[in-house]
Parts: structure tokens; sequence; C-alpha cells
């Protein structure tokens, strides 16, 4: 009884005493609701409902029939896809290769540099939304100042229907390309030197190195930042919610936002738990598939 | 090709990658234009990263209306607190500050507790099913948070807890990142630290009280700021279960704000700062932790 090992009552008890308040509160607040979505989504659970709860009535899968006939729902799904497979690979782009720059043995001051490109990570997002709106002011914003300095033609970024997503794609590489590119980073720490300095003896250049010797070791890393970055980008909401709400003509209207309106403004409660599980769905089926196309050598993760 | 790049360091130099500055005065004072180069690009890319932040600072500090003339100022002439003056006079940003600080100081005290008991118990306890339990619990990474807003939405509900900082920070007490880190930091201290205790006589939870949780200091720090900073910044999960404008915190409180003055860019920028300085702040002051806790998640992953 002394022993850990011995997992003896003793043990077990105590274990289940340790693992109980954190464990209880996400089944219950995490877990549990996770799977009632999917039976709310087979309910007509409405804002009458909300108040008697045994109002509501099994309508199997009419939801998913409904989204399946409504247009703003396709438009959100395109527009959501827009951005996690425009978005997300500019932002993994970006971050490998800042982390590539800032790894060079040249730099000096490493330390102050990747502070700044971490800065906008921490930032509160509604705050910066707020703030890039304003940059983005097509009369008096910075960017089109900027343009103008250049003698470009200014843009209507968030005022217009092509513009308003690669707006809030720019924003979003700007304020995230600091977190995975700490994750590369460490990653880049991985790689031998000699296997560089062997390559080089080899007469391979940079770029022949960085393709045949610092990608592949980076094949894990690699994997882990797609799948989280693909899982962040398909929860896409604050963003248009404080830009544009949505607009302009639906143009940035995300699968979250039209939850978020159908769920909790109009209070169609069962056909917003059916947004949330097609979410769920596309969630899984994007991990799955990276998880397929990953590369024969790389471990196994947790 | 200059000498910069073509030089190769010595290899015992290379390996110990910790002393790499050294290398450029190893190499002398010669500074190659590729050198000069990436220094370049590093700063453009440094300017692009603070280039909104710092025009947020300048246009609070402007007059009213400045911001919007032509050619958009950089510079607030003359400058002016008025904006700062007038959301904690008028507006209610004082009270959404307190509100922010107390839910994300209770949702940081009770999830170090929750995350490290339970990584604890994961890293250290024997019973039948723990691996393939803790690998169940992993399996929550994949699930979207907002699956399970409306049900959670409408439990809350019942149980009155709408519209209150309990629904606020329940659903946050405990986290699986939380626990992930916390049983892989555990793993990491000797069993023989604990068999000794237990061989002293102490009980379970004294155990983990005087003996894990000390060895565990830094990474609880590295929990802390993580859970802080993103209950701080939290938006979507405040802004359906807080009803009442007494109740917001600042992000909520900045998009019900945005939405009324629109017009008013000044003053909005001045929210703006209010709502990100305080974790901007605690980021540069405790980054070290904060970024070990994006590595340990990222690679032992």
């Amino acid at each position: 009884m002394t022993s850990l090992d011995g997992g003896g009552r003793a043990a077990r008890r105590a274990a289940a005493i340790f693992l109980a308040p954190g464990l209880l509160l996400i089944t219950i607040t995490f877990l549990l609701p996770a799977a009632a979505s999917f039976l709310l989504s087979l309910t007509d659970f409405d804002i009458y409902a909300v108040a008697s709860p045994a109002d509501a009535r099994v309508v199997w899968l009419r939801n998913y029939a409904t989204l399946a006939q409504a247009p703003l729902f396709w438009i959100a799904l395109r527009n959501t896809l827009y951005f996690v497979l425009v978005g997300g690979p500019i932002s993994v782009v970006v971050s490998l290769g800042v982390a590539v720059l800032l790894d060079s043995e040249l730099v000096r001051w490493r330390g102050l540099f990747r502070t700044i490109y971490f800065a906008p990570v921490v930032t509160t997002l509604v705050a910066v939304a707020v703030v890039w709106k304003y940059l983005y002011d097509p009369r008096f914003g910075l960017l089109n100042a900027g343009l103008h300095a250049l003698g470009l033609p200014p843009v209507d970024w968030l005022g217009s229907a092509v513009w308003a997503m690669p707006s809030i794609i720019l924003m979003t590489v700007w304020k995230g390309f600091g977190y995975n590119m700490i994750i590369f980073m460490a990653g880049l720490q991985a790689v031998s030197p000699d296997l560089y300095d062997a390559a080089r003896v080899d007469g391979a250049g940079a770029w022949q190195r960085f393709w045949h010797v610092t990608l592949p070791t980076l094949a894990p890393t690699f994997l882990f930042v797609s799948i989280t970055t693909m899982i962040g980008f398909l929860q896409l909401f604050s963003e248009p919610y404080i830009m544009t709400q949505g607009g302009p003509l639906h143009a940035t209207l995300s699968v979250v936002l039209y939850m978020f309106n159908q769920g909790f403004e109009s209070w169609h409660i069962g056909q917003g738990a059916a947004v949330a599980f097609v979410l769920f769905g596309l969630t899984l089926i994007g991990a799955l598939i990276q998880l397929r196309l990953r590369p024969e050598r790389t471990e196994g993760g947790a | 090709m200059t000498a910069a790049g073509v030089v190769n360091p010595p290899v015992e130099l290379r390996a110990a990658r910790p002393a790499r500055p050294a290398l450029g005065r190893a190499r002398g004072l010669a500074v190659g234009w590729r050198t000069v180069l990436l220094h370049v690009v590093l700063v453009a890319i440094a300017g692009f990263a603070v280039a909104p932040l710092l025009w947020m600072v300048s246009a609070s500090l402007m007059p009213s209306g400045a911001a919007t003339t032509y050619p958009p100022p950089l510079i607030p002439h003359p400058l002016t607190w008025v904006h700062y003056h007038e959301l904690f006079s008028r507006l209610d940003v004082a009270r959404e500050l307190r509100n922010s600080a107390v839910i994300a100081a209770l949702i940081t005290a009770s999830s170090l507790l929750c995350n490290s008991m339970a990584g604890y118990a994961f890293a250290k306890f024997q019973f039948p099913g723990r691996d393939r339990l803790f690998r169940l619990v992993l399996l929550g990474l994949f699930i979207p948070p907002q699956v399970a807003m409306l049900p959670l939405f409408i439990l809350l509900r019942q149980l009155h807890l709408v519209n209150s900082y309990a629904g606020v920070v329940l659903p946050s007490m405990a986290t699986v990142f939380g626990i992930f880190l916390m049983r892989q930091y555990v793993l990491g201290i000797p069993d023989e630290l604990v068999d000794a205790a237990r061989v002293d006589g102490a009980g379970e939870f004294r155990i983990y009280w005087s003996v894990i949780l000390p060895l565990c200091a830094p990474v609880l720090v590295t929990l802390a700021v993580f859970v802080f900073m993103s209950s701080w910044n939290d938006f979507m999960w405040p802004l359906i279960v807080l009803t009442d404008s007494a109740k917001y915190t600042l992000p909520v409180g900045l998009a019900n704000l945005s939405g009324e003055h629109v017009k008013d860019t000044e003053l909005m920028m001045a929210a703006a700062v209010v709502t990100l300085l305080p974790v901007l702040l605690l980021f540069i002051s405790l980054q070290r932790f904060y970024i070990r806790g994006i590595t340990m998640g990222g690679v032992k992953g």
C-alpha cells in the first residue's frame, strides 16, 4: 500500500479523488454538452423550449434538411473553407519563413525580435479587431494612406465583398504568425547541425539545405502546426462579428457566426446545434485528412 | 557569396547553439551584406507587427476628430488624455475592468488547482485504464468549444447561472490543455520523491501539496499566465452568458461600445488600449514562462 506501483484500492481511491474535480468539470461543462449538441440538433428546440425544455419535439434530421436548403448556410460554409484553405496555409508559411530567418546564426537581438513578433499574439482579439477596422477605413485609414504613398489606388477593404475576406485574413496573419513561429523555432533547434554540415560538404546550397534537410526534420512540427491552425481557423467568429457583422453581402459570414445568429440571436436552437455539429464534423474530417497525408517516417502523436 | 556566407564556423561552436551570438565576434567585425539584408527584413517585419499597436496608442491621445482628417496624422497634436477620462468617468470601463479582473483571477486560481490535481493523478498513480482514460480526455482537443455552447447555455439557464460570474468561470476551471501540460511536467519528477514522502507517513493530499506543487512552481506560473490571458481575452462565451451590461467584461463591453461610438475613433482606440494593455504587460514581464508553455504543448504533443 505504500508503493505507487501497488495499484491497490487505496491508490485507486486517491487517484479518483484527485481526478474528480477536473474530470467532472470537463465532462459536465464540455464533453456532455458537446454530445448533447447532437441530440439537440434532432429537436425543434426554440425560445419557448428554453423556458420549458419538455416542449421540444424530436424532428430527427429535419434541421439538417433545412440547413441543406438554406443558401446562407452554404455561403457561411464556403466563406469558412476560403478562410481555412487560403488563410491557414498563408499563416503557416509566414510563421515558418519568419522562424527560419530568426534561426539564422547571423541574427543579432534575436530575443528582442521574437518578443516583438509575438506581441500581437497576446493582444485581445476584440481590441485589435476594432483597431484594424479603423486601419482599413477607406478614407482615413493608414492602409490606404500607405497605398497612396506608393502611388497605388485605394482599396475598399472591408466594404467590398471581394476584399473583405482577404482583409480578415491579413489581420489574422498579423495577429497569429508569432505563435506558430515559436513552435517552428523550437522544431528548428532539433535539426542537427551535423546534417547541415554534411549537406554543405556535398555542395548543397542554402535552398537545397532548407528543402532536403530542414523541412523533412520539421515534418512532425509541421503536422502539429497545420492541424491546430486548421482547427483554430475553422472557429472564425470574433473578427467578422466585430469588423463586418458577416457582411458585406454575407462575404464574411462564417459557420460559427451563422451558428451564433441561429442559436443565440434567433433562438432556433435545434438549428444552431445542427450547425455546431457540422463544425465538429469539419474539424474531424480535416484532422483525419491531414493525419492521412503525413509523411511515412514521422512518429505517432499522443 | 561573401565571407559571411561561405566561412563555416567550427563544428564545436555550431553544436553549442545557445552560444551563437558569439560567432559574429569570432569572425571579426566584418558584417556581410547578407547580415545587413537579413536585418532590414527583420526590422520591416517588426514594423508590420507593431505599427497597428503604435497607431492605436497614438490615435487614443489625439483630440476628437483628429484621427479622421486627411492625410491621417501619425503623431497626436496636441496630446490629450480626455478619452481615457471619459472612459473611466462617463462610461463603464472601470466596472468592466473589475469584472474582467475578478473573472480572470477566479478562473486562474481554480484551474491551477483542478488541472494540477488531475495532471498529478495521470502522471503518478497506477490504476487500471489510466492511459486509455488520458487518451480519451485528449480527444477533447479535437472538439471545437463552440459545439458545446448551446447545450451548456441551456444547462446553465436551468441552474440560474446565466448572467453570473459562475457562468463564465465554471466552463474554464479545468481544461484538456491544462491537464496535459501538468501531466507532462509531473512525469519528469522522480517517483522516489513521492515514495520517500509516503514512507515518512505523509498523506496523499500532503504529498501533492508539499512535495509535488512546490516542484511544479515553474509550470504553474506557465499555466497561470496562459489561463489568465486566455480568460482575459475570451469573447464569445462571455458575450453569450453575460446578458446584463453591469456584468460585461472588457472585450464584451468594447464590442458593445464599438457599435455605439463608431465615429469616435480616438475614444475607441483608448478603449482598445485599456483592454489589451494589462495582458500585454503581463506577457512582457513573464514571456519566458508563456513561451515555454507553447513549446511544451507543441513539441511534445
